[in-house]
């Protein structure tokens, strides 16, 4: 091991890793490099886009401002943590069905930003869905068929709240 | 040009006394990192200079906010996510409530620090104007011992600070006088969401029958640090608010702010921006007492 690595040990989708790098790495390179991650895009590398986007002890982190250190003992979730069981989330299935997707590359980190909202705000009025993912830009959609997935996805959580209680 | 993360030492000492232990054996040596929404920004484009940084996150000492009697206090590694979901702040502190919505996006504020926004300097920073209308104090730790200073004094310069290099921010102090205090703030970015202010300001004052007894205004983006404008103050204490007096005051606004062209804004709109912040804030002071 060089001099500048270090060997960290976090959970990613409930998993344990350990991986040897420079401490100093972004978590979005050894999600994507180490890990083979890909689900995670780099958009501006700034903080500004949102792209890179995902959870870390349950609060949502931009991947490219975290040094790998700081994540270490971490819980964090991807957009690869979503799908159970080889179905598609919720929220997932409401960007398909309401065109929430087009090019695809600010798709994770919406996903994962509407996730976090949706984990403390299960019924976020438009208002709340456009806060929650103000931080996640979009060259494609206009934005519109992505808050009404979220409203789609919330809408469908509503939906199985009820058909739960129903039982 | 990307930086290189071999480029770049950092550690996790874990505990505020190990931190602080380091700073003194090393001064000048290590750079603080927190949350990392700047230095890691600057890593990012290949400008962070600093070889060897230290990291704050996760030291819980350091994350906190507690109330008393009669302050608050905001431990420095507290999170603007940590400010926005605090109650307390909430209810007696609501200009700093409202500029920590503002930082950012939701996964900025989840690790943006409020030490860290103050110890960067920027003179645009977002929770500064709040900070300074509500007379902060900062304390500050080294193995030295801790000191409280007013935040007011904290700045002093351009990017430039209090601190010596053994030193960090621990904590800010927030005494909890302002509850009839007609209070202010207002940020004017380029757009609602992730955007730097051009300028903003913030207000608390109290109008009795009419006259200002109380006034404390403070300002982002006009001039090297975020401040109070005291000679603005000045004018209107004791005064009427009317046309005359707000003419006045925007008058001594425009003298007193030191605002610069830069790649968001220029000085000349800063200013006048600034001016109808303060005329709006008078407006509203103004409407309040007649009613």
């Amino acid at each position: 091991m060089s001099e500048t690595q270090a060997i960290l040990h976090f959970t990613v989708n409930g998993e344990n890793c350990s991986v040897q790098v420079s401490p100093m790495k972004r978590l979005l390179d050894v999600l994507r490099e180490d890990l083979r991650l890909t689900g995670t895009k780099e958009g501006c590398g700034e903080g500004e886009c949102g792209s890179c986007s995902v959870r870390m002890n349950g609060e949502l982190v931009n991947s490219c401002l975290v040094p790998v250190l700081q994540a270490e003992g971490a819980d964090i979730q991807t957009v690869e943590g979503l799908a159970t069981s080889g179905v598609l989330h919720p929220l997932q299935q409401a960007f398909l069905k309401c065109g929430g997707a087009q090019c695809g590359i600010c798709t994770p980190g919406m996903l994962m930003a509407a996730t976090q909202l949706l984990s403390i705000n299960p019924h976020p009025t438009m208002a709340e869905i456009r806060e929650g993912l103000a931080g996640n830009l979009c060259r494609c959609t206009g934005f519109v068929r992505i808050f009404e997935s979220v409203v789609a996805a919330a809408a469908h959580d509503q939906s199985s709240d009820q058909a739960a209680h129903a039982r | 040009m990307r930086g290189n993360p071999d480029a770049h030492k950092i550690i996790a000492p874990g505990t505020l006394a190990a931190v602080l232990d380091l700073l003194a054996a090393t001064p000048g040596e290590w750079t603080p990192i927190a949350g990392g929404t700047e230095l890691m920004v600057a890593h990012a484009a290949g400008r962070l200079a600093a070889p060897k940084l230290v990291s704050l996150w996760g030291i819980r000492e350091l994350r906190f906010i507690s109330k008393g009697a009669e302050s608050m206090t905001i431990g420095a590694g507290a999170t603007f996510r940590d400010l926005r979901g605090d109650a307390s702040i909430a209810a007696n502190l609501p200009l700093l409530a409202k500029a920590a919505s503002w930082i950012g996006s939701i996964a900025n504020q989840s690790r943006a620090t409020v030490g860290g926004n103050l110890v960067n300097g920027s003179p645009a920073a977002d929770s500064s104007p709040a900070l300074l209308v509500y007379d902060a104090e900062v304390e500050l730790v080294s193995v030295r011992g801790r000191r409280r200073i007013p935040y007011s004094e904290f700045h002093t310069g351009y990017k430039r600070n209090a601190m010596t290099h053994d030193e960090l921010l621990f904590a800010v102090h927030l005494p909890l006088r302002f509850a009839r205090h007609r209070q202010y703030l207002r940020k004017v970015g380029t757009r609602r969401a992730m955007a730097i202010s051009k300028v903003a300001l913030a207000g608390t004052a109290i109008v009795e029958e009419g006259v200002i007894s109380e006034l404390r205004l403070a300002a982002a983006s006009l001039a090297a640090f975020p401040a109070r404008l005291h000679q603005t103050e000045a004018t209107l204490l004791g005064k009427t608010i009317d046309s005359h007096s707000i003419e006045l005051a925007r008058d001594a606004l425009l003298a007193e702010a030191k605002p610069i062209d830069d790649i968001r804004s220029t000085a000349e709109y800063r200013k006048r921006v600034a001016a109808n912040l303060l005329e709006e804030f008078l407006t509203e002071l103004r409407s309040e007492a007649t009613r």
